[in-house]
């Protein structure tokens, strides 16, 4: 290939204005940056003494572009600097300039007509001798099509350029026969920017058209609209559970949907899910287990049972004791440079609600009384079930249960939720043989116990140390009702 | 919508025969765009007041029962003053100034008060077109991290939006019926017809009519939506903007016919609301009532990097809701061979090609009127035309119904402008100082002519015409909102400094064109109000560039307060 090379370019509607809209969906590349200095640009390459004239990109975002006008005719000499074309960008008419002093030998796309960027649209060439050798050349390009460069056929485009953006269907498609593709302006407009063959796709949409997500399947891309799927972990952000229109290309290994699935935007709540979720990622977090026995709990469990105590609560209490001696555990670290210790020690509890899941907090849950936590607890989930929960009674966690254990889960892996230090996953409580150090044998209720906590501020140590003191207090549970 | 404006420039001093006794006394007619500086130095506004009212209850029946013999038999005496035949933003704009002036007024309206603007029109897409607006500007991430803004999830919940235009309409309805009341107009309810000369008969149907008299007779019956034949409107599928402003449902893609301003700003609310949008247009270019300029500039905008495509120089010759499984189908015939070229199938379509006047059952023919096209015919002060050319007395047509310029706005200017001219003053209306606004996000204005209208204009009668251009990329608070995308443009006479024709595309360019449209209704030249300030920093300043970047040979006139020659007399603090 030859040597591109620039010219001057200026717009041509005006000049008192410099005007253009600068690409606003899309980053500038390099090239855009210097566009309306009225600063040298490339056109042409060259090719021995007969140069080909190219589409120019004009804008970043150019991915063809309509000849608004032919300054200059077949023949007529040209002087490096003259404006030669006019071109219609999507963003502006601009005059193209030579760089190379020659002949316009040859007008390969004709006025209205439209070429993808870096196509040729006309022949230079630099003597007289070498005209018809150029048009030769020109015939060349666009040999495939009908058209020779004189005569104004307006017939199809010379080169193989993707759809128009209004694309005139084979005329005769109104009679009875195979069906016609039929793809939403979108789709069209996507297929054009991502060079994609509408013929050759099978559209999924209603009445079998082609919808922009045929083709960025097509195409590989990210689709802009949220798919539905398991929590967002490949994303670097949620997209939004909308009809948004974002230009998003960003190239992604989602694999497409399966043909027949089905698209369910988010609930707002599921929504603040994904995003809590996505969030999380960027904190450095660990996960310590240990083995408690319940025996002792499970006994105060039945005893207080009748009293509308529930284990949820006892679990928060317990949970909530130790953190008083581990203060630690309930901090956490808002801008990765210190650490934020709470004053109230406040226990979100996962509660899984129809379609969502949302966290009541148990404020203040090492002062309260066992009792009063249950009567509050009950409350909080009638709440939550009835979508009235205030933004206080689930955001001011400083610490969070989740507990899986009444579907016979023995042990799982929680996600810390942003804001918080640690959280606790608690599997079922399970009869299992334990030998003690004299060596005897016996069965013991154990139940695993898995926090997962932010490693920039609780170290591995710190865990232990509070899932050890949580372990006592489970296993000599008096306490907990005082 | 040009072409007749045009009219009122030249035949302001040859009227034929006025009808009015009092009018004898005033030989000069006052133009509407002259107004101000005129009326100092002009007797008659001082002393007509009295003189008015007391001829607008006595001279008439005589003067009338000399003029009106062979039309019917007129009323020696008349019910009210002025009847207003429909209560929308025109009746509404003549029966405030009525009453204002001392008539007696009343108001027939067969619908809703408010007519199509309130209910049907301007104000419920101005609540969509809020909606989109937000919506737009919550979407574009570039623009919100632009600003530093963060928004996770932008939403809309359609039955909340609907309701938003909803009840917008009834608050101005309620708004517009409650000044009337207010000021004593009668709201009358029923179909209005007229019966003859002076005489409106009106009632609902089924009901018995009554009958009313009154001196003079405003038709303001508006205009509905064009449909042209071979589309079949079911209002569910294929719709027009009556069924559109309800947005009952968001389709997916929806086919608009006619990229005007009523299917430019529909395609703003369906894709901000994540419609895909197809324009089909007769005629070769989009928006073909713009400044060509203009228009190419808003189709990079507005159209180009939109979910949007386009059919130009086609017909849509035939439309068939969706039903029986089968999307809307949309045949397409090319305007110019008339040979069938495409057909589309998309979810719903939305015929926005235009709208024709509501004239049927308003008895024209009691009094010798011929509709042309279901326009009312008219002079340029308004007054009714009938079949053998000679206008009919003390009947005006206003707004939609004439055809003159299809805009609210420019329908209460027309009723004002005849209830000055029952009053006793004559007045002609200079159409060209009406602006119009097409609301998208940003907005397009214009007043006056377009660059080739002003050219041809120019060819004609031998002037020379400049053409001033800013953007609002040099504008200081529209680059703090991140929204400099945007041209004004100024075409006026270098010679005279007359100002032909403004141009807006860009933020707020419905609110920006007021200060143009002003200047052309009152005469005012550019070097003169070049020298008024601007707020700094403000849009208008936008247009204060223009008007400074306009080269003028006239130099502007002493008598301008502002200009730097004339003294200050009032104190200055430092």
């Amino acid at each position: 290939m030859a040597s591109p090379f620039l010219s001057n370019c200026t717009i041509s509607f005006s000049s008192s204005l410099k005007y253009s809209t600068l690409p606003r969906l899309f980053p500038s590349v390099s090239f855009s940056s210097i566009r309306f200095k009225s600063t040298p640009r490339r056109i042409l390459t060259v090719r021995s003494k007969i140069r080909e004239i190219f589409m120019p990109a004009l804008s970043s975002t150019m991915t063809e572009g309509k000849i608004v006008s032919w300054v200059k005719s077949e023949g007529d000499l040209l002087s490096k600097g003259e404006s030669v074309v006019v071109v219609e960008s999507d963003k502006a008419d601009m005059d193209v300039e030579t760089f190379y002093d020659g002949i316009l030998a040859a007008i390969v796309v004709g006025e209205g007509e439209t070429a993808p960027v870096g196509a040729a649209i006309g022949i230079l060439a630099e003597t007289e001798d070498e005209i018809a050798e150029a048009k030769a050349k020109a015939a060349s390009k666009s040999g495939a099509s009908t058209r020779s460069a004189p005569p104004p056929a307006p017939a199809a485009d010379s080169t193989p350029a993707p759809p128009k953006s209004t694309p005139a269907y084979a005329a005769p498609t109104v009679t009875e026969g195979p069906r016609k593709t039929v793809a939403t302006p979108y789709a069209k407009k996507l297929a054009k920017q991502h060079k994609v063959d509408i013929e050759s796709l099978v559209g999924t949409g209603p009445y079998g058209r082609i919808t922009p997500e045929d083709i960025e399947a097509a195409a590989g891309i990210l689709p802009s609209k949220t798919n539905v799927g398991p929590v967002v972990v490949a994303e670097v952000k949620p997209a939004a559970p909308t009809k948004a229109t974002s230009d998003s290309s960003a190239p992604s290994s989602i694999p497409p949907p399966v043909p027949g699935s089905t698209v369910v935007p988010f609930t707002t709540m599921q929504a603040a899910v994904s995003k809590n979720m996505v969030e999380s990622i960027s904190v450095p977090t660990f996960r310590v287990g240990y083995p408690v026995t319940t025996d002792a709990l499970d006994a105060l469990y039945e005893k207080v049972k009748p009293k509308g105590v529930t284990m949820t609560a006892l679990l928060a209490k317990a949970a909530a004791m130790a953190l008083v001696q581990h203060p630690v555990v309930n901090s956490s670290c808002k801008d990765g440079k210190s650490f934020s210790y709470n004053s109230n020690i406040n226990i979100a509890i996962a509660v899984a609600i129809n379609g969502g899941l949302i966290t009541p907090v148990l404020q203040d849950a090492d002062k309260l009384d066992l009792y009063l936590l249950s009567q509050k607890w009950k409350e909080l989930v009638e709440k939550a079930r009835a979508k009235q929960l205030q933004p206080q009674e689930y955001n001011s966690g400083t610490f969070t249960l989740s507990n899986l254990g009444m579907f016979g889960v023995d042990r799982f892996d929680a996600i810390l939720p942003p804001g918080q230090g640690a959280i606790m996953a608690v599997g079922a409580s399970k009869p299992t043989v334990v030998a003690d150090a004299d060596g005897f044998f016996s069965v013991k209720n154990k139940m695993l116990v898995n926090v997962t906590a932010d490693h920039r501020i609780i170290y591995g140590a710190d865990l232990a140390a509070f899932l050890q003191t949580f372990s006592k207090i489970v296993e000599n549970p008096e306490s907990l009702t005082l | 919508m040009h072409s007749t404006s045009a009219l009122s420039f030249s035949q302001a001093t040859s009227l034929p025969t006025t009808n009015y006794a009092f009018h004898s006394h005033s030989a000069v007619n006052l133009r509407f765009c002259g107004l101000r500086r005129q009326a100092f130095g002009f007797s008659f506004s001082t002393h007509s007041t009295s003189t008015r009212l007391r001829l607008s209850t006595r001279a008439h029946s005589y003067k009338i029962s000399a003029s009106d013999g062979n039309n019917g038999t007129p009323p020696k005496s008349f019910d009210y003053d002025l009847i207003i035949i429909g209560a929308g933003v025109g009746g509404h704009g003549a029966a405030l100034h009525a009453v204002d002036k001392g008539l007696k007024t009343a108001i027939i309206e067969g619908d809703v008060v408010g007519g199509t603007c309130v209910n049907r029109g301007c104000v419920p897409s101005k609540a969509l077109l809020a909606v989109s607006g937000r919506m737009r500007e919550l979407q574009s991430e570039h623009h919100m991290k632009a600003l530093g803004l963060q928004v996770s999830a932008a939403g809309y919940d359609r039955q909340a939006v609907a309701d938003h235009a909803n009840n917008l309409a009834s608050k101005i309805r309620n708004n517009l019926t409650n000044s009337m009341k207010a000021l004593g107009v009668d709201i009358l309810t029923g179909f209005g017809t007229i019966v003859g000369p002076q005489k409106v008969k009106y009632g609902k149907v089924g009901s018995t009519d009554t009958l009313v008299t009154a001196k003079d007779i405003i038709i303001a019956t508006g205009s509905v939506p064009f449909v042209p034949k071979g589309i079949e409107v079911d209002g569910k599928t294929v719709i027009t903007s009556d069924h559109a402003l309800k947005l009952e449902f968001v389709p997916d893609w929806v086919a608009i016919v006619g990229s005007g301003y009523i299917g430019l700003e529909f395609s703003d609310v369906y894709t901000a609301l994540g419609s895909e949008v197809t324009f089909i247009e007769a005629l070769d270019q989009l928006m073909p009532g713009f400044d060509p300029e203009i228009g190419k500039l808003a189709q990079r905008v507005l159209i180009n990097p939109r979910k949007i495509d386009y059919h130009t120089g086609v017909f849509a010759t035939k439309i068939t809701p969706a039903r029986d499984g089968k999307p809307v189908i949309i045949e397409l015939t090319d305007a110019k061979t008339k040979e069938q070229k495409d057909t589309l199938e998309v979810d719903a379509a939305l015929i926005a090609t235009g709208r024709a006047p509501f004239t049927n059952g308003l008895g024209l023919e009691n009094i010798n009127v011929l509709t042309q096209r279901g326009f009312v015919p008219v002079d340029e002060r308004m007054r009714v035309i009938d079949a053998n050319g000679n206008q009919v007395p003390h009947l005006y047509c206003i707004g939609d119904a004439n055809g003159k310029m299809m805009l609210a706005h420019a329908a209460s200017a027309q009723g004002i402008s005849v209830v000055e001219q029952v009053t006793g003053r004559d007045h002609v209306l200079n159409h060209l100082s009406i602006p119009a606004a097409c609301f998208t996000h940003p907005e397009i204005s214009m007043v006056g002519l377009t660059e080739p209208q002003a050219r041809e204009k120019a060819e004609k009668e031998g002037f020379e015409v400049s053409v001033a251009k800013t953007s609002f990329k040099a504008n200081t608070k529209a680059l703090a909102e991140n929204e400099g995308e945007g041209l004004a443009k100024l075409i006026y006479r270098p010679d005279n400094g007359e100002i032909l024709g403004v141009h807006i595309f860009g933020l707020h360019a419905a609110d920006l064109i007021h200060e143009a449209s002003n200047a052309i209704a009152l005469g005012t030249r550019i070097q003169d109000i070049k020298f008024a300030v601007h707020a700094h920093p403000t849009l208008s300043e936008v247009i204060d560039e223009l008007f400074k970047s306009a080269k003028v040979k006239a130099p502007a006139s002493t008598s301008t307060s502002t200009s730097t020659s004339s003294p200050v007399t009032e104190p200055v603090s430092a």
